[in-house]
């Protein structure tokens, strides 16, 4: 059951509290995070029950304690291509607009507290994914930390449909 | 209500905000309405522009701004049914949402200005918003009751017990007696006494649940209603009395006793459990007259919760029953038995639970006399309704969503079904139509006739208007019946003119959705100079479904039982290929058309050979025949719906999904989607290859 | 320390009104303006009442207090719902999906107090 998350408040009157939290892993030789806010639970692979005629992307649906949640091949979603996936891959559930979904990575690799001034803006280079994807660029040591946009990435199956259900 | 009383800098710099604000909705609602306008079936922009008066509403009732707030009432009122799909988007109302955009635009403007507005400031278009209202079905009035009725009282000191004792809801919903005890002290003298005996032994106690009671003397000025308003919040969740003790400063009162949210007799409850359910008493005035409460009234939300917990315990109880039956074989006839005596009761208490939310047609049915008058006035036609079966129970959700097809098909009925009056007595029938509604139960299913005995569905002009919006080919040979599946159409209204009474034609095409939504299917049966009889079939819950578990490569889905007719091997002989590559299965001299699960679906590693696996035949709506080739059976289970849409897109040939014993999701097919699905895999299939030569 | 509370309405007028009413009483006041947004506040700071609106875009007032009792950090922190005069069945809604009291609209601001009062004293 989740814990009473204590981090610093990032709510609108908190103007000068500025560090956020991110959970980062790892897709392929890649490191990305995402906002932890967003993370509702962390779980292995398991399999999955494929929905027919979708993109490939997307693996299927499963059974998270009575709850339907589609999952997502990342590594595929950057157009890595697929990953097979075993039991030692980890499905990252997370929240976006109401609804519930699980990304497939290869581990997660450690929880990222970082100052809002330190991310940096993804700069314009040639490289295999997609920009829109990109939310920012975290430094970690000598090495850096991709922040992603989980809205861009399932940019049409997430929010902008989950409003009318709601 | 009571006007803010904030100092007059602050309100200032709230209007400020306030008008800025109003801009921004005002601009935005604008924007939205021209998307109505383009699309009228845009529910976002419905529930935006509601939005918008809704919040512009709210700021106007805390300045006193009363005509705009009037004025926003009817306009949110209208949009409130129109979200609700309890009004019609026709032309009318269209035009009355464009008008009063701009009464209420101009509002703003003038209270903005400091201005109090004439008082038949848009009188015209609040009129007709009403008028609207008053046309739109007559549901849940926007009337409040009275916040308290209003107190005569004298102020004198009286003394009351008060009886209060929380349930677990209470505590589940946050409130915290201390705080309740706290605010009634603040009325008068207070003495509590804490009822302490109905807490458990220690290793009894469960942390969730409530033990404690008090009992609360108060000597104050005060009245009842003043003291069931500390509970506002609570009465339902909570055994609640307040009685005034005789021995007050008044004798003569004969001391009233007001029970707020009086508990359910306590023999209802088992003794051992500590908290009555806490649910109103029905009709208890009604009840008192027989002696006995023969009914209670309970928060449909207990019933749904109560539904969604025996529908986890149906999945539950399958899955240890199929973990024992792989570990254990059948070395253990004792606990075997156990398990199917389980499995009976888990049904059994299942069918209970649904029990509770059946509700009878009636309330629908009830509706359609005043419609069938109303539309037979309008239209100038002598038209009697009769109805059977108006007793006929469902699940209460069903029967909301009946309203709307049934409306729209009696509507039709009076409207295009009946003849005129001259045409009747030309064709030698009474000058008076008939139209007859029933409903009876078939299996797991209600069964809805609506029925006319008006000229039946001019063929000639279906077809014609067919042909003409390009649905079929100018050429076609259609039978009678496949003419008159064509009023289902997308798009398709039956209606030469457009009369005023069906609107724009939203036609038999959304009946047909609705009706699809729920599970169920719609058939057409029309004879010439007779008249024309729609069938409804629809699934008595939506919560459950009879389904067939069938494995297709992997994978495993789940058919409606309903729509099954059979299951067989066929024979090499009866699988014939058609030109265009198409298979059809021949049974007892009938060709059906044969559909793969499997290519419909992308399914790999499935059986390719239909007389290698099974052809499930099924019935569609419209009455055609479909064989769904599959690998095998698995067998017939009751499922439990999921809704696949929480959390992801509408996925086509897939109504919903279930979880199986063995905690896997497995897939609902929505049968009447897999033949579009086909033919459109099938075209893109055709596109790219030759048609293949007849036979095999 | 003194009681934090978040106040979500998509209006900013009522939200300045809410907050102005409770930090003129010693309250500490965070805000959102939709439900989204809310659970977002919520998934970093501990509230003591949450004051919500209905009628939202994004995530409405039902949904969110619905989310909020399913479980998490905030599963039984009261909440109040904002709803307008005419909102019985809206009342009734929130109620069901979990909420602890209502406020009408609009509102004193002695009567917003009294009913903070009655579910999250100061």
């Amino acid at each position: 059951m989740a814990e009473p998350l204590d981090l610093p408040s990032i709510g609108p009157d908190a103007a000068t509290a500025q560090t956020r939290q991110f959970i980062s892993f790892r897709v392929g030789e890649d490191e990305f995070a995402i906002d932890i806010m967003a993370v509702r639970e962390i779980k292995g692979w398991t399999e999955t029950t494929v929905l027919p005629n979708q993109q490939d992307y997307m693996l299927g649906v499963l059974n998270l304690r009575g709850t339907i949640v589609p999952i997502f091949d990342l590594r595929c979603r950057f157009g890595l291509g697929l990953t097979t996936a075993t039991r030692s891959h980890v499905v990252i559930i997370v929240a976006i607009g109401g609804r519930l979904l699980g990304l497939l990575v290869d581990a997660v690799s450690d929880i990222l507290t970082v100052n809002a001034a330190d991310i940096r803006p993804v700069p314009d280079v040639d490289q295999p994914i997609d920009n829109a994807f990109l939310a920012g660029i975290i430094p970690v040591g000598d090495s850096m930390v991709v922040l992603l946009s989980l809205e861009n990435l399932f940019a049409n199956h997430g929010p902008a449909n989950a409003a009318i259900a709601a | 209500m009571s006007t803010p009383t904030f100092g007059s800098d602050e309100l200032a710099q709230f209007r400020r905000t306030f008008f800025e604000e109003c801009t921004e909705l005002l601009a935005d609602l604008e924007e939205r309405l021209g998307a109505l306008v383009a699309f009228s079936s845009d529910v976002e922009s419905l529930n935006a522009i509601f939005r918008a008066v809704h919040s512009v509403k709210a700021g106007a009732g805390a300045f006193g701004y009363t005509v705009l707030v009037g004025f926003a009432h009817r306009f949110e009122a209208l949009l409130d049914r129109l979200r609700d799909g309890k009004a019609e988007l026709d032309e009318r109302t269209l035009a009355a949402l464009v008008a009063a955009a701009d009464v209420f635009s101009a509002l703003v403007d003038l209270a903005r200005q400091g201005e109090v507005p004439a008082d038949d400031f848009g009188a015209d278009v609040a009129e007709e918003l009403g008028a609207l209202l008053d046309g739109a079905a007559p549901t849940a009035s926007v009337a409040r009751p009275a916040e308290a009725a209003p107190e005569a009282a004298k102020p004198a000191e009286k003394s009351y017990r008060i009886l209060f004792r929380p349930n677990a809801e209470l505590f589940r919903h946050a409130n915290e007696p201390l705080y309740l005890i706290r605010e009634m002290k603040t009325l008068g003298e207070l003495t509590v006494d804490c009822d302490l005996s109905r807490l458990p032994p220690f290793d009894a106690f469960n942390i969730d649940d409530s033990y404690l009671g008090w009992t609360m003397t108060l000597r104050a000025v005060c009245t009842p209603a003043a003291i069931a308003e500390v509970f506002e919040f609570v009465d339902d969740e909570c055994v609640l009395t307040i009685e005034e003790i005789a021995a007050a400063v008044e004798p003569d009162e004969a001391s009233p006793v007001v029970a707020v949210a009086a508990t359910v007799a306590t023999t209802v409850a088992p003794p051992s459990d500590p908290q009555p359910s806490g649910s109103k008493p029905s009709e208890s005035k009604a009840a008192g007259k027989t002696g006995s409460i023969s009914s209670i009234r309970v928060d449909l939300y207990r019933v749904d919760r109560l539904v969604n917990m025996v529908g986890e315990l149906v999945i539950a109880q399958a899955m240890l029953a199929q973990q024992f039956t792989e570990s254990h074989s059948h070395d253990d006839p004792t606990a075997l038995q156990g398990f199917e005596h389980l499995a009976g009761l888990t049904r059994e208490l299942q069918e209970c639970v649904m029990a509770i939310r059946m509700q009878p047609v009636k309330s629908v049915f009830s509706r359609m006399p005043r419609l069938v008058r109303d539309v037979g006035h309008k239209t100038g036609k002598d038209v009697r309704l009769e109805m059977a079966g108006e007793q006929t129970e469902v699940d209460k959700t069903v029967v909301e969503e009946l309203a709307d097809p049934l409306t729209h098909m009696i509507r039709n009925a009076v409207d295009h079904g009946i003849e005129d009056a001259a045409e009747r007595l030309a064709a030698g029938k009474p000058a008076e139509g008939v139209i007859r509604l029933s409903a009876q139960h078939a299996g797991s299913n209600i069964l809805i006739h609506v029925e006319d005995d008006g000229a039946g569905l001019d063929r000639d002009r279906l077809f014609a208007k067919a042909v003409e919006k390009g649905i079929v080919p100018a050429g076609a040979k259609l039978t009678g019946e496949e003419i008159d599946e064509l009023i289902f159409a997308p798009g398709f209204s039956t209606a030469a003119a457009v009369t005023d009474v069906s609107g724009r034609g939203v036609g038999m095409d959304v009946v047909r959705r609705n009706v699809q939504a729920l599970g169920g299917r719609v058939q057409v049966m029309s004879t010439p100079g007779k008249g024309t009889r729609f069938t409804l079939v629809i699934p008595l819950t939506l919560a459950v479904l009879d389904g067939m578990v069938v494995a297709v490569g992997w994978e495993k889905y789940i058919l409606p039982l309903t729509s099954i007719v059979e299951s067989f091997r066929p024979g090499r002989g009866q699988i014939r290929v058609i030109p265009g590559g198409g298979e059809v299965v021949s049974i007892r001299g009938e060709f059906v058309r044969l559909i793969h699960l499997a290519r419909v679906f992308g399914v790999t590693e499935a059986v390719a050979d239909p007389c290698q696996g099974l052809v499930v035949l099924i019935e569609l709506a419209n009455g055609g025949k479909l064989g769904v080739v599959v690998d095998e059976l698995i067998g017939q289970q009751q499922v439990v719906i999921k809704s696949l849409q929480d959390n992801y897109d509408p996925v086509p040939g897939i109504s919903g999904a279930t979880i199986l014993g063995n905690g896997r999701v497995a897939l609902i097919v929505d049968i009447e989607e897999l033949t579009r699905l086909y033919d459109r895999n099938a075209r893109i299939a055709d596109a790219l290859r030759q048609p293949i030569a007849a036979n095999a | 320390m003194p009681r934090k509370i978040l106040t979500v309405d998509d209006s900013r007028t009522m939200r300045d009104m809410v907050t102005y009413t409770l930090k003129g009483a010693g309250f500490d006041v965070l805000e959102a303006e939709d439900g989204v947004k809310a659970l977002g506040v919520l998934a970093s700071t501990r509230v003591d009442l949450i004051i919500t609106d209905i009628n939202m875009p994004n995530m409405d007032g039902v949904t969110l207090v619905k989310r909020v009792r399913a479980g998490g950090a905030h599963a039984s922190t009261p909440i109040l719902i904002l709803t307008t005069e005419s909102g019985d069945d809206r009342k009734a809604s929130g109620k069901a999906a979990g909420a602890t009291g209502w406020i009408v609209k609009p509102f004193a601001p002695e009567k917003l107090l009294s009913v903070v009062n009655k579910v999250c004293p100061a």
